[in-house]
């Protein structure tokens, strides 16, 4: 599998370390242990097209969300992840 | 003595007779040439017998010429070389070269496992599982055994393998698989194109089947038109063509895996080169011009010896120059059999008959026929005569009902081809079929991919070129390279008619799968058995299973399951294709990857001045640390690390802890960043002090922890344990760029930036203050417990120094750049000599540790909370951080948890070991009243006995009770005693002093 980083360019997969869905955003400050727990543990089963968090380790250490097809490992989008696991807190 | 060779034509071929080799198979010596392979050289010798069949022992010849051969498997060379199930067919013929039949016992002609071919019946589909059922104990002890000796392939060497592999990237624009008609056709347009092509060809010559069906192109001979082909495309600036290189693999993106056989053709690879190397290449476009595999025809004793594939015979007459038959039948079902027929006569052999099972041969081949005095008979092959001295008769079942003879020692079968659809399938693509060629033919290929030429199911020499031609232009085309392509090589086409035939029925054995003994019965017993579903009929009759994967036996075995239950061939369907196409031995895949460059070694900064001492090294994850230093008259590790905690107890130590994760933290919001990421404050850490910080998973369970410092307001400095040092940086990350991006902060990882040393006992202050600029003040007042901050190193290099204590002893971390490390502790060793300085290892850290009641590793398993390991209190209640909620679940916070205590034997002589489950005195052990076992334990100096740390339900609340440590694994049953988990100095004077 080779990822086009937006930072680095075109590069192997062994660069690279997958997390996993990038659909959770984390509760603010305050959260029930429901939506915490929603959060924490419960994942769609995608069978399709997936947004997914990786890890550009071998690289620039960016965070990536790409969104990769589960049933055919083409890979459709990569952009920086930056904030995209964050609700807006307080400061 | 070495025998001529018999079967071998006076001239012709692409062998250099100029180039004699010896070789020895089974013992015997033999000659062959340049240009041979091992199955070509046997040939010309007149060897018929090669090999035993899996099950049966049957004995079994050549019947191809290439990497689909089923049967003429070997073991070749010898020793710590000895390769099994090696195909002579591919393998090249070298000087020297020793090669052994396989699966036979005493010996190839005189096999006593042939009796299985009695107990058939017992071997039929499915014979694991309906023979060996029962007891299933016997199937360790008594059947597999059996099977192993009675029923297999080659022997495996048993020696570390001698050779070297290497492994390596190619990019290009244009791959290209098969050097045939097609493949050398798209290379041209490619390459004429302007794209960088990669073409590979397994074979060791270029030409695919035109070595062996020559042709004429562009009105020139093929030979002469393939020289020319490869002179030009040696004038061109990108294209590479690689020879003994198998396309094995298609991986996502237009990954592909090729094994480069770079010295299999000599005795052994010449000093430091590989013996094989493993490509992956990244390319834009891919053209499989791979070709296809004639299919046999399953009938009676269709695999005694000298029956063979008609390509694969006219290969080794027009190539080699060997004849495998002086009188040679065909049984064809389609026009280019015959092609066998007419290599044959060009050779001066003798035709004994045609057998077509097509009632309309043409008129030129029945004028061929009667000028060379052989019968065409219309009909189909039934029964073989012979046996391991190869064929001598076969019987004829006319079309008409009647029945004829002929005698005949060498029987030459075509079923049609089967073009090669491995490569464009293995994205679980399925073939389609088509009527035309009775075969299936590549669709669903991977992105970027296609087929051309008989790959692609057009057979016809015009076709190929046109089709490879087109697919190399579009190739290039497609990946941005439009140069002229020029014209296209031409061709004529040959016709291919073709009935299709599976199966003739009749008596006898009639094998589909040679290598795995699958027989036409084997596969109709599947089917009234209800294992109709082509991926059962694979696992129920193993067929296609084999090392060969069925290149030669799936299409026929699937298109009999379609007759007998009554479907098309196209309903049946194929079974999922899966890399690797050939066999890739696993050294291959290591590549350099081996023994001692497994994997990367680091080492630390003060590793070869500790390796000169002759400290004993224990692996941390890819990390070499000193565990102890043995001294001259120690009598074991035990005794060692016992005086270097006495050392450091009432003297001097140090300790490299360089392993450490390090990672600065620069930012205004850096102390914000870090409340969230720990369960405690660092904001309103003071600048010049330290703290222990603990961190949690976003699950409520302990990650990491480490102390982490503040060197100025907007500059941290954070620690992590050795193992977590990468996962910790990679989690911080996370946290900063996705779910925090609002703080202005900052990651750097420090950790092979610094070298860090502990440096512990109540003599500290005495050798640092050698070690230190006498300016710095490292009284308690000015450097208290807790303290961080730079200061100078005598000579002016710049160091931080922690005071910070793991031993529980007055205590510091100094940190000097990594190139100062081995400087550092050589003068920490001078400097320290007055004071007995001691260097101690991992091992006496360890033991200082539990002392302490000091968590690690052991104890921060992932399924530990902050309160079980009794650190429940730093959880801050006034902010979020990372963890916190989950937390506070009720199973997380409930009063029954294993929680860490300390534990000592009520017998003071005792050894304790970790592992070990507690359970209340006096009951019997069993999940049922298991409480938890026994995490971390030492031989204490300081309390002269064993002690430990444990996880015990409400551990904490049962200080001071008996408790029972039960070791099943070991075979230990004794009392230990609950007890304060801080065995040493438990208010903590000592590390404040
Ligand atoms: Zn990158």
């Amino acid at each position: 599998m080779r990822i086009v980083c937006p930072f680095c360019g075109e590069r192997e997969l062994g660069e690279f370390t997958y997390l996993g869905d990038a659909k959770p955003v984390r509760p603010a400050a305050g959260a029930s242990e429901d939506e915490v727990f929603d959060y924490v543990y419960l994942r769609d089963n995608i069978a399709g097209a997936m947004s997914e968090y990786w890890y550009h380790g071998g690289g620039c250490r960016a965070w990536l969300k790409i969104t990769r097809n589960t049933l055919t490992h083409e890979i459709s989008s990569v952009e920086p992840a930056a904030g995209v696991g964050a609700r807006q807190v307080a400061r | 003595m070495i025998t001529s060779q018999p079967n071998r034509l006076a001239s012709g071929g692409l062998i250099d007779r100029s180039a004699p080799l010896n070789f020895r198979f089974d013992g015997k010596t033999f000659a062959g040439f340049q240009g041979d392979t091992l199955a070509s050289a046997l040939i010309a010798n007149g060897v018929k017998l090669v090999g035993r069949s899996f099950k049966y022992h049957r004995p079994r010849g050549i019947l191809t010429a290439g990497s689909e051969e089923p049967n003429a498997l070997v073991e070749l060379r010898t020793g710590a070389r000895r390769e099994p199930n090696t195909k002579a067919t591919t393998a090249e013929l070298y000087d020297g070269l020793e090669a052994a039949s396989q699966n036979r016992w005493p010996s190839l002609r005189h096999d006593l496992m042939a009796v299985n071919q009695l107990f058939a019946s017992i071997f039929v589909a499915g014979f694991y599982y309906k023979t060996f059922m029962w007891p299933a104990k016997f199937w360790e002890a008594v059947y597999e055994p059996a099977i192993r000796r009675a029923a297999g392939l080659g022997r495996a060497a048993g020696a570390a393998d001698p050779d070297h592999y290497d492994k390596a990237w190619a990019h290009c624009d244009v791959l290209i698989a098969g050097s045939g008609p097609a493949g050398l056709a798209a290379a041209l347009a490619a390459g004429r194109s302007g794209a960088r092509v990669i073409l590979c060809e397994e074979d060791f010559l270029l030409g695919g089947r035109l070595l062996a069906d020559g042709g004429t192109i562009d009105g020139m001979p093929a030979a002469e038109w393939v020289s020319r082909t490869l002179a030009e495309l040696a004038t061109l600036p990108d294209v590479r063509i690689m020879n003994r290189t198998t396309l094995f693999g298609v991986y996502d993106g237009g990954t592909y895996g090729a094994i480069e056989r770079v010295n299999d053709h000599l005795p052994s690879p010449p000093e430091h080169q590989v013996r094989q190397r493993l490509w992956r290449i990244v390319a834009k476009r891919c053209v499989v011009a791979a070709g296809a595999i004639e299919r046999p025809i399953v009938f009676a004793g269709n695999d005694t010896p000298g029956v063979m594939m008609a390509s694969a015979m006219r290969t080794y007459v027009a190539r080699y120059s060997a004849t495998p038959a002086k009188r040679i039948a065909l049984f064809t079902n389609n026009e280019d059999g015959w092609r066998t027929v007419e290599a044959a006569l060009g050779a001066g052999l003798q035709i004994a008959a045609v057998v077509d099972a097509r009632p309309d041969v043409s008129a030129a081949h029945r004028a061929l026929a009667a000028k060379a005095g052989f019968a065409v008979l219309n009909g189909f092959v039934s029964g073989v005569d012979g046996g391991k001295d190869g064929v001598k008769k076969i019987s004829i079942s006319l079309a008409g009902g009647a029945r004829a003879e002929v005698e005949t020692d060498g029987l030459a079968v075509s079923g049609g081809w089967n073009p090669a659809v491995g490569l464009t399938s293995y994205h679980r693509g399925r073939p389609k079929w088509q009527d035309d060629i009775s075969a299936f033919v590549p669709d669903g290929a991977p992105p970027g991919m296609e087929a051309a030429g008989a790959a692609n199911g057009a057979f016809g020499l015009g076709a190929c070129l046109r089709q490879g031609f087109a697919a190399g232009a579009a190739a290039a085309q497609s990946a941005g390279r439009d140069g002229n392509a020029g014209a296209p090589p031409v061709a004529d086409d040959e016709a291919f008619s073709l009935t299709p035939l599976w199966h003739v029925a009749g008596k006898g054995k009639a094998f589909v799968d040679y290598q795995h003994d699958v027989t036409a019965a084997d596969i109709e017993l599947a089917q009234r058995e209800g294992f109709e579903s082509v991926e059962h009929l694979k696992r129920y009759t193993t067929l296609g299973m084999a090392t060969d994967q069925g290149k030669t036996s799936n299409v026929a075995g699937l298109a009999i399951m379609a007759a007998v239950s009554g479907k098309s061939i196209p309903e049946t369907g194929t079974t999922i294709y899966r890399p690797p196409y050939v066999p890739v031995a696993i050294g291959a895949f290591a590549g350099q990857h081996r023994d001692e460059n497994f994997h990367a070694t680091r080492l630390t900064p003060s590793h070869h001045w500790a390796a000169e001492q002759g400290a004993v090294f224990v692996d941390t994850g890819l990390w070499k640390r000193a565990q102890w230093y043995p001294r001259a008259g120690e009598k074991d590790w035990l005794e060692t690390v016992i005086r270097e905690v006495k050392a450091v107890r009432g003297g001097v130590g140090f300790c490299d802890v360089s392993t450490l994760g390090k990672i600065d933290v620069h930012g205004p919001d850096a102390g914000a960043f870090l409340d969230r990421v720990y369960i405690n404050t660092f904001s309103n850490l003071a600048v010049g002090k330290a703290r222990y910080g603990l961190m949690l998973r976003e699950d409520g369970m302990v990650y990491d922890d480490g102390t982490t410092s503040r060197l100025a307001e907007d500059h941290y400095f954070l620690t992590t344990t050795t193992a977590k040092a990468g996962p910790v940086m990679q989690h911080l990350e996370f946290c900063r760029q996705v779910l925090f991006p609002e703080l202005n902060v900052q990651l750097t990882s420090v950790s092979d930036q610094w070298a860090q040393f502990s440096i512990a006992g109540p003599k500290t202050r005495d050798l640092l203050r050698e070690i230190v600029d006498p300016a710095e003040d490292l009284s308690n007042e000015a450097f208290p417990f807790m303290g961080a901050r730079k200061v100078s190193l005598r000579g002016g290099i710049g160091a931080r120094l922690f005071r910070i204590s793991f031993s529980g002893e007055m205590a510091f971390e100094i940190s000097v750049p990594a190139r100062y490390g081995d400087a550092l502790v050589r003068n920490l060793m001078l400097a320290g000599k007055q004071f007995g300085v001691t260097p101690y290892g991992t091992e006496a850290l360890g033991v200082m540790r539990i002392e302490k009641g000091h968590v690690a590793g052991p104890e921060l398993n992932g399924t530990t909370t902050a309160a079980d390991l009794g650190l429940g209190k730093m959880m801050s209640t006034r902010k979020d951080f990372i963890g916190r909620v989950m937390a506070g679940r009720e199973a997380l916070a409930a009063r029954d948890r294993q929680v860490v205590v300390g534990i000592k034997a009520t017998d003071s002589a005792r050894r304790l070991r970790s592992g070990a489950h507690v359970i209340p005195k006096g009951e019997i052990p069993g999940p049922a009243n298991d409480q938890g076992y026994i995490t971390s334990v030492c031989f204490s100096p300081t309390l002269d006995q064993w002690i430990g740390l444990a996880l015990v339900e409400r551990g904490r609340d049962r200080i001071g009770e008996i408790v029972h440590a039960h070791d099943p694994l070991r075979g230990e049953d004794y009392d230990v005693e609950l007890c304060n988990p801080v065995f040493y100095d438990p208010d903590g004077g000592r590390q404040r002093g």
